[in-house]
Order: C-alpha cells, then sequence, then structure tokens
C-alpha cells in the first residue's frame, strides 16, 4: 500500500526532496516507516535519526508510535520556529 | 463566536483587522491584540530578511485549533490569527493575534494561550540571512516549547 510522504525546511533541504510515495506491505508505526526509508541509505539515514524530528499524520501532530495505515499523509519536519 | 486565521504572504493592517473582528458583535467589552514582528538582530547578527517555510492545510488546521480551544476555555467571543509566509523584511509584522471579550482578563490569558501555542505547534519554519548573505535555519528555542506547560 502506497504512503505518501512530505518533508519540510531543512529536513526537504538535506534530502533534496519535498516528498515521496512508499509501497509498503502492511500497516506500520512511525518509527517503522523510519527504518524502511533509512534502508535505502544517505541522505535518509542521518536526517530521520535527528532526535528533534517530528512526525505528523493526516496534518496532525502525531508521535513515532502511531500507526501508519493505506492512504495516509506522513510528514516528517524540524521542531517549528513560527511567531 | 467567531475564527478567522489567515496565512498570506501580503503585509496585514492590524487596525482594520480589529475592526472586522469587532464588528456586530455588541458587549465587546475588550480587545487584547499582539503584533510580532521580524527582528533586525538575532543572535548577535544582523538580520537581512527572512523566509517563512509552512505546511499548507496543517498550518491553518492547527491554527483553527488553537484558537477554538482557546474560545472554549476562556469567556471569549472571536479570535482572529494572522501569520505571514514567504519572504519579509526586518522590522515587518510577522504575526496578529486578536482577542474579544467582555474582559480584560479573560482576552489577555487567551491571547497569549494562542500565542505560547502558535510557536510551539503551528507548522512555520524560519530561515535567516545575515548581512553577508549568509542563510540559516532559526533553531527552535527550548523556552518556546516550555512555555505551554503552565496552561
Amino acid at each position: 500500500m502506497m504512503i505518501d510522504i512530505l518533508y519540510f525546511a531543512s529536513v526537504k533541504e538535506r534530502m533534496g526532496i519535498a516528498g515521496e510515495s512508499v509501497d509498503i506491505e502492511q500497516s506500520i508505526t512511525g518509527e517503522g516507516l523510519i527504518d524502511i526509508l533509512s534502508d535505502k541509505g544517505e541522505p535518509w539515514l542521518s536526517v530521520l535519526s535527528d532526535s528533534r524530528l517530528l512526525v505528523a499524520i493526516n496534518q496532525e501532530m502525531a508521535s513515532l508510535e502511531d500507526g501508519i495505515v493505506e492512504g495516509d499523509e506522513v510528514a516528517f519536519f524540524p521542531p517549528v520556529t513560527g511567531g | 463566536m467567531r475564527i478567522s486565521i489567515k496565512v498570506q504572504t501580503k503585509i496585514f493592517d492590524a487596525a482594520s483587522e480589529a475592526n472586522t473582528l469587532r464588528s456586530g458583535i455588541a458587549l465587546t467589552g475588550a480587545l487584547v491584540e499582539f503584533t510580532g514582528f521580524v527582528r533586525d538582530v538575532s543572535e548577535g547578527s544582523q538580520v537581512s530578511a527572512m523566509y517563512l517555510e509552512h505546511y499548507p492545510g496543517m498550518t491553518e488546521k492547527s491554527l483553527h485549533n488553537i484558537a477554538e480551544q482557546a474560545i472554549s476555555r476562556w469567556q471569549v467571543f472571536g479570535v482572529s490569527v494572522i501569520h505571514r509566509v514567504g519572504r519579509l523584511g526586518p522590522a515587518e509584522p510577522i504575526v496578529y493575534v486578536a482577542v474579544i471579550g467582555e474582559h480584560r482578563r479573560e482576552a489577555f490569558e487567551a491571547c497569549e494561550f494562542i500565542m505560547d501555542f502558535l510557536k510551539k505547534d503551528a507548522p512555520f519554519w524560519k530561515k535567516e540571512w545575515n548581512e553577508k548573505d549568509e542563510a540559516q535555519w532559526v533553531a527552535a528555542k527550548e523556552s518556546d516549547e516550555s512555555a505551554v506547560a503552565r496552561w
């Protein structure tokens, strides 16, 4: 099943792409998705291992333990700095 | 109850926003407004320009959710939030929050609550250029993350 992934700000710059689609076999957690992406090597490996990395699922702040299912929009980004 | 959320590149006029928020609402005893501006000095170096990236869709949802929480928690009638994105110059207004209510204390607190959560949860990211034209993403402050603890 396909998952749409978006990257923002410094994460997007370091990845060199604004997003991608990943085909996964079954529902996984954010952590599991990071593992799959990290298997592709750099830059995924180092960018996604940042301890301050935040994740949103379907445009809501989420935790890396939250589940991701088919059709979800997942976004990875650094801590926010608005205001 | 009135909520207005705007994410825009163009500069805003606080006075007209406040008028729009107040129009047609009786019993508005208090209007509290906050406007944030782009600093011209950051971490000791001169800021020549700023760029604000955001997550379209999630940004609006997040701001709306924060405004709704403020309205459910305090006796306030309306909230207006404007946040600019794109390229901004030093000293330009970047964020605006207005709250109307019957009494000042509730409106003050609701306005602070909105700003505290906006800084912690709304998906905006600032990039700054110094006078040598070197760009850098602004680092998140620990204090912004802990500020929400008081609510």
